[in-house]
């Protein structure tokens, strides 16, 4: 089957794509056709990944708009699922009329709002921008003010942690008590030594890419400064960032697990990690990880190092290349809307990022039993409204703590000295922004 | 065929009449003799040409330009990806990678696969249940393959490491250790593939005349004689093709180093792209950082070497269909 010939497709098969990527860039710049007259049968696509709770909701909208029928494309895989959606960015066709964004891939979209409509100015006018939290709306705002996306969920960040291991090794297990060695990473960093002496070299947490992530994200200024160009070599706050996680490292506070490898998977079951950044939805990775027979152990607790912090959620944009932009950016905001998003919430558990939802007693009343039964709406709601205004993320951000930082880490706790991978992540951060 | 039985009755119609200019029939008749040859073979060299030729001429274009996907206005920049391309320390190591993974498959491969074609090749209870399992690891989804030894060779709770343990050897980092990670993703390939090259040098094996062997017995050869002196040099041929085409499948390697990444998805091919492969390194390029024109220039300096191996086996099969492959003693 290995023949020369597969050899030339291959190599056909790569440029094949590479064509059909650029062949037709250009396109999609034309102006929105005007909107369906009323009544008029109206074809919508809407394309989602993962899991975004939208099942019931589909078929409600059509029942209030019976000249409308949606057709829902799923992807199962977030990552995919953006490479594709550039390509048909970029094709000029393709995309479907609400298409799903995540935000650790907004970067790559923000440069290109010229392929996106402006939702403020075609969106109804309920979807205001006091619907959402104030940085999730903000954070899909392009330089020149265009809104390309209704924010439909997010991952405000808190704590969590092994409370059973924090027993054994001397440490407070209540929640309210352990909320002072979370305050900020300082505190963090230096109660993870204390423990690793105390376990006898126990880990502290899963892997030095997830702390530091989120140190970068608390900063004023990211991997890329507001000119859109690469600021990681003389931003001292990375620079920090990064001597606190490798130090950290250094004194075996790290198990080492690559975040979402098989082996981390395996970690949660076997107690690898004292502690873990932890993100609304990352409640039910640990749940289906750790297992049943970990249930009680783990605890989730209202504090995060260095205040708040966000990891996740999601964006509905209607692309120029709609056909209907007017009936696709109605959809997208009855479906962000907070009544609905509540209900995508009971559905599939994506925590919403509407201001009201934040207030439903469907929320603050949701407990978790394997986390002990604690009020986890209430307390997400909470670290949502810790969340400072949202970092400038230039273009290639998210490809720099894909691509740059997290690999380079991953070689520090692999025996790479710090230095040395500190320069191999500015040296790829360079390629990437090229 | 049936070009010329539709002709001949036409062209005798014609003959009659003597007309003294040639009619609309006539002349479309002789039209149908000398286009439609043309027209039957055209479909493949269509296709060839859209599929094939355009893309390929295409990818040479693009890949002078500094070309971004979704940028409207790429700027020509001649001859510099090429030139950034031999001074890029990631594409060499991603070469140097490739042809490593493909030393450690490639080579234990064919040795295992000569083997094994010999014992499946002796007189067996149930041969043909032998030869399907021999085969049935080619026929598990690669992709399957993938997760499961990446599985097996996990540094801290793989299998393979409980097994070292147990054993009392040192555990192994198939992550981060560059010789290690090669050395999993061959395993990883040779599972595949040594079953397939095996029942390809068997069937050559087989057809080797029985008369060559009996005359060898007669001489008072023994089996390992049989096999070093009449075998082998008669598997030359089969050989050599294998090689060839494990030697192409090699540059190629993808899926198995993708897969093998503990970070999920990723291209990287490891924290220090220990174990990346060319054509990761492309499809990194191309499709994360969307660099199209940079990833053309791989694609095109990949498609050089492919070339280059294609030839050298041209060459050398020519070769050995010249020279008879046993040599008069």
């Amino acid at each position: 089957m290995r023949t020369i010939r597969n050899g030339l497709v291959l190599a056909l098969g790569i440029t094949m794509t590479a064509l059909g990527a650029t062949a037709c860039s250009g396109g999609g710049e034309n102006n929105p056709p005007a909107a369906a007259a009323p009544n008029e049968h109206v074809d919508l696509t809407l394309a989602t990944f993962t899991e975004f709770g939208y099942e019931a909701l589909i078929p409600e909208y059509e029942r209030l708009h019976p000249n409308i029928k949606i057709t829902h494309r799923k992807t199962g895989q977030g990552g995919p699922y953006h490479e594709d959606l550039v390509t048909k960015l970029a094709a000029g066709s393709g995309l479907a009329d609400v298409t799903a964004l995540e935000e650790g891939h907004l970067s790559d979209f923000m440069d290109k709002g010229s392929k996106f409509n402006d939702l403020s100015k075609i969106g109804p006018a309920d979807a205001s921008p006091d619907r959402w939290l104030n940085w999730k709306y903000e954070a899909a705002k392009t330089k020149d003010g265009k809104v390309i996306g209704y924010g439909t969920d997010i991952g405000p960040l808190a704590m969590c942690y092994r409370k059973d291991m924090f027993k054994a090794a001397g440490l407070p297990d209540d929640p309210e008590a352990v909320k002072p060695l979370f305050a900020t990473w300082d505190s963090y960093f230096a109660a993870g030594a204390d423990f690793v002496k105390k376990s006898g070299g126990k880990a502290w947490f899963d892997s030095a890419a997830q702390n530091f992530n989120s140190m970068v994200n608390q900063l004023p200024q990211g991997y890329i400064g507001s000119d859109d160009k690469l600021a990681v070599e003389n931003n001292q706050g990375i620079k920090d960032a990064w001597a606190k996680v490798t130090d950290a490292v250094a004194k075996g506070e790290s198990a080492k697990l690559t975040a979402f490898s098989n082996e981390w998977n395996t970690g949660f079951a076997q107690g690898a990690f004292a502690t873990k950044v932890c993100p609304a939805w990352m409640l039910g990775v640990i749940k289906e990880h750790a297992g049943p027979a970990n249930a009680g152990k783990w605890a989730v607790t209202a504090a995060f190092p260095g205040g708040g912090g966000n990891w996740g959620g999601s964006y509905l944009t209607v692309p120029t290349q709609s056909k209907h932009p007017k009936e696709a950016a109605e959809l997208a905001a009855w479906l962000t809307a907070p009544e609905q998003q509540i209900k995508a919430f009971q559905a599939k558990g994506t925590f919403p990022s509407q201001v009201k939802a934040l207030t439903d007693p469907a929320l603050l009343s949701k407990t978790d039993d394997y986390f002990g039964g604690t009020k986890v709406g209430e307390l997400f709601a909470e670290q949502a409204k810790k969340v400072q205004k949202p970092q400038y993320k230039g273009p290639g951000d998210g490809q720099i703590q894909e691509n740059a930082s997290s690999p380079a880490l991953q070689a520090v706790e692999q025996g790479k000295p710090a230095a040395e991978a500190w320069q191999q992540m500015v040296d790829a951060a360079k390629k990437i922004t090229r | 065929m049936t070009v010329l039985d539709k002709v001949a009755p036409e062209g005798s119609k014609a003959g009659e009449r003597v007309s003294p200019r040639p009619t609309f029939r006539h002349r479309l008749s002789r039209w149908d003799v000398k286009v439609s040859p043309y027209l039957y073979i055209a479909p493949f060299f269509i296709l060839f040409g859209i599929v094939g030729l355009f893309p390929l001429l295409y990818t040479a274009y693009v890949s002078l330009f500094k070309w971004k996907a979704g940028s409207d206005a790429p700027d020509f920049i001649g001859i510099d990806n090429y030139k950034d391309l031999f001074a890029d320390t990631q594409f060499w190591n991603a070469l140097t990678n490739t042809i490593s993974i493909f030393l450690l498959s490639s080579v234990p491969q064919l040795i295992i696969a000569v083997l094994l074609a010999a014992l499946l090749g002796a007189r067996l209870r149930g041969a043909t249940g032998w030869r399907v399992g021999i085969l049935l690891p080619y026929a598990a989804s690669l992709v399957a393959i993938g997760i499961i030894f990446a599985n097996l060779f996990g540094p801290k709770y793989g299998l393979i490491n409980g097994v070292l343990q147990t054993i009392g050897l040192d555990p192994v980092d198939w992550q981060a250790s560059r010789f290690g990670s090669h050395v999993a993703i061959a395993i990883m390939v040779n599972w595949r593939w040594t079953g397939y090259n095996a029942l390809i040098v068997l069937a050559a094996m087989q057809a080797i005349p029985k008369e060559l062997h009996e005359a060898a017995l007669i001489d008072g050869a023994g089996t390992w004689r049989r096999f070093f002196n009449v075998t082998l040099p008669l598997l030359k041929p089969t050989l050599i093709f294998v090689t060839i085409t494990s030697t192409i499948g090699g540059l190629q390697i993808f899926t198995e180093p993708k897969l093998f990444d503990a970070m999920p998805g990723s291209n990287n091919g490891g924290s220090t792209n220990q174990f990346q492969t060319v054509t990761l390194y492309l499809y990194q390029t191309a499709f994360q950082n969307a660099s199209l024109g940079y990833a053309s220039a791989i694609a095109w300096v990949l498609f050089v070497i492919i070339l280059i191996i294609a030839l050298v086996n041209f060459f050398l099969t020519g070769r050995i269909a010249r020279t008879p492959a046993v040599k008069k003693k």
